[in-house]
């Protein structure tokens, strides 16, 4: 009886499967509107000509195309001073955040020493660390400093934000590494050093271009650090001349949308380039730990 | 911390080693007993490298996160104010004085109510969500697969600031979708309606920011475990007659469980820490029934001039998630990641 009477509810149930195959599909569906539609209406406004946003009746589809939205947020005040300021603070924090972070990364990832655990759960744990806890100190001190609306502050403080999931992630590219590789060069005469930089740096190429974005994203997205120290306007970074506009009465919203895709559109970019590769860095550190 | 020395890999051999220590090279060779005896002085020299390699890494860390922190706790003993901030001079010690007048205030109490509160909702959503998702990716037909990741990808890769702003505008009073959309349900009219007069109605669009925003993490991580559920389990369940609810609590949870754990410890971490969603929402300017921890210290430090008032909360929110730090340690440390 048990032979014979799964292989019946099976023949049963086959019909009814292609039904809940089409139920789940329809509940897909659903989910990639519902995820997808804020980003969706974030575009339909900022192409939306001005009269047709500020209406009750908002068409899905927008009546006709219009680039007033973005016309207005490029020529506000300290657009392209904001533009400067995040393009100075960025790529000298990835650059720095790489160099210090491989450093780090190559001594965890190939070498035991004595406080190497130590270290790995210090990297952690400071990653938990809620950011008001040091954000009060850390005005004080450039304060005293003189590092208020300076940009190596935020250059200094955005680099070592960085450090702990850089050097995390880049430990997980070089463990992937076959060490043979290396032996066989410092066989061949390579230093210690010499065989990082001419075996195992050109591989790890993908790893570091991988992390490189993670920390050009959150550097070109971080705010309130930005926010507190940047006073003067014409060192904001885009997220703090991005809220500016909305802090007066009536927010333009025409503009704010169109000033959310020029700033969300690189990150978007490289995000999707290096998507896959990032989650390969994360996995393989959990798998060959 | 012992392990490691005494069974040292033979890549920590440097290339020109001299002879002892090439020979500590072929570590299977080598008797036990000598290589005990051994081991301070091949160590001793190459030792150096590796600590030189992450001394910059460290020192850097040390000045922004350890420091700062150190600092954190030395102030909120301290009653430091806008004057110390040009004065130079030395605050005064107060004791414990910060900590009496916050334990002693009812506004405090109601703010780290709404804190966890507020953290429980959205983790409890995100993480209900985000398994029904991934459960739902399983299911579905590849090309919308291929649509829901799209999304799902979309929506991850989205700034906080940006984000915000689009919910912002979405919950606008005036011409804010949400009010339209509302409005033709019969019966209701949420025409000009002010999402943010009461507070439970402000938090609920808060909170369906952080949660669209941590969705995507939550489902794509869940949905990668799922796949590293044996079929012939779930199969075999099936032929033994369980249903699906059997069949999941039984079979698949078992398996994605300790991913699950994981995610949701980085939730609860991540939700207790709000902060710009609720900063931004409110444009820089936060009453105080919008108060969390996070911005309640923030609004004594750099609203009100009381430093010392700041860091005392934000010491108290740290040490109400030390716990929750440790729990998601440990379970790293379980999986061996801390290798």
């Amino acid at each position: 009886m048990s032979a014979t009477a799964p292989e019946n509810v099976r023949q049963r149930l086959r019909p009814d499967r292609k039904n809940r195959r089409a139920g789940y599909n329809l509940a897909g569906l659903l989910v990639f509107v519902v995820m997808a539609f804020p980003v969706y209406w974030m575009v339909a406004t900022a192409v939306r000509p001005p009269r047709e946003i500020r209406s009750w009746d908002q068409t899905l589809w927008p009546s006709s195309f219009s680039l007033d939205g973005f016309r207005t947020a490029i020529e506000m005040n300290f657009f392209w001073s904001s533009v400067r300021t995040s393009l100075i603070v960025a790529p000298v924090t990835v650059l720095a955040a790489m160099v210090l972070a491989l450093l780090a990364a190559f001594a965890i990832g190939r070498f035991r020493f004595y406080g190497r655990r130590a270290l790995l759960i210090v990297l952690v744990l400071v990653q938990l660390l809620p950011p008001l806890a040091m954000l009060i100190p850390l005005y004080l001190q450039l304060n005293a400093m003189g590092g208020l609306n300076q940009y190596w502050s935020l250059i200094v403080v955005y680099t070592v934000a960085a450090l702990p999931f850089s050097v995390w992630m880049l430990r997980g590219f070089i463990i992937n590494i076959p060490k043979d590789l290396e032996e066989s060069a410092m066989v061949d005469g390579c230093t210690r050093m010499g065989a990082f930089w001419r075996v195992v740096f050109p591989l790890i190429g993908p790893g570091v271009a991988a992390t490189s974005v993670f920390a050009l994203v959150n550097t070109w997205n971080e705010y309130l650090l930005a926010y507190v120290v940047m006073q003067d306007n014409e060192r904001w970074t885009l997220p703090v001349w991005m809220m500016s506009m909305t802090t007066q009465r009536g927010t333009n919203y025409g503009a704010l949308m169109a000033a959310s895709i020029l700033i969300a559109l690189p990150v978007v970019i490289f995000f999707m380039l290096v998507q896959r590769k990032m989650a390969t860095g994360l996995t393989s550190g959990a798998v060959k730990g | 911390m012992s392990a490691p020395t005494t069974d040292r890999p033979p890549e920590a051999s440097p290339p020109g080693a001299t002879a002892g220590s090439a020979a500590g090279g072929d570590s299977g060779v080598v008797p036990p007993p000598v290589r005990q005896r051994r081991r301070p002085d091949p160590g001793h020299g190459r030792g150096i490298l590796p600590y030189a390699l992450v001394l910059p890494a460290l020192l850097a860390i040390a000045a922004v996160y350890f420091y700062p922190l150190f600092r954190t706790v030395v102030m909120s003993f301290q009653d430091y104010r806008r004057r110390h901030l040009w004065s130079g001079d030395a605050p005064d010690w107060v004791g414990f004085d910060q900590f009496t007048n916050i334990f002693s205030d009812s506004h405090f109490w109601g703010v780290t109510l709404k804190t966890v509160v507020f953290m429980v909702v959205c983790v409890v959503l995100t993480m209900s969500l985000g398994l029904l998702i991934a459960l739902i990716m399983q299911r579905m037909s590849a090309w919308v697969r291929l649509l829901v990741t799209f999304a799902l990808i979309t929506a991850w890769a989205m700034p906080v600031i940006v984000a915000t702003s689009i919910f912002r505008w979405l919950s606008d009073s005036e011409y804010g979708l949400f009010n339209n959309l509302l409005s033709r349900i019969p019966g209701l009219d949420f025409r000009g309606h002010n999402w943010f007069l009461e507070t439970w109605q402000g938090f609920t669009v808060i909170a369906a920011v952080v949660v669209w925003g941590a969705i995507p993490f939550v489902a794509v991580t869940l949905y990668a475990a799922l796949t590293q559920v044996p079929k012939e389990l779930v199969e075999a369940a099936r032929l033994d007659g369980a249903g699906p609810l059997g069949i999941f609590t039984n079979v698949v949870f078992p398996v994605i469980k300790p991913v699950f754990q994981l995610v949701a410890t980085l939730s609860v971490i991540w939700d207790f820490n709000v902060f710009v969603q609720i900063f931004l929402m409110r444009g820089n300017n936060v009453e105080p029934q919008y108060e969390v921890l996070g911005i309640y210290s923030f609004q004594l430090a750099f609203q009100s001039a009381s430093f010392s008032q700041g860091t005392a909360v934000a010491l108290v929110a740290v040490l109400l998630l030390s716990g929750v730090a440790v729990y998601y340690l440990r379970q790293l440390m379980r999986r061996g990641e801390v290798e």
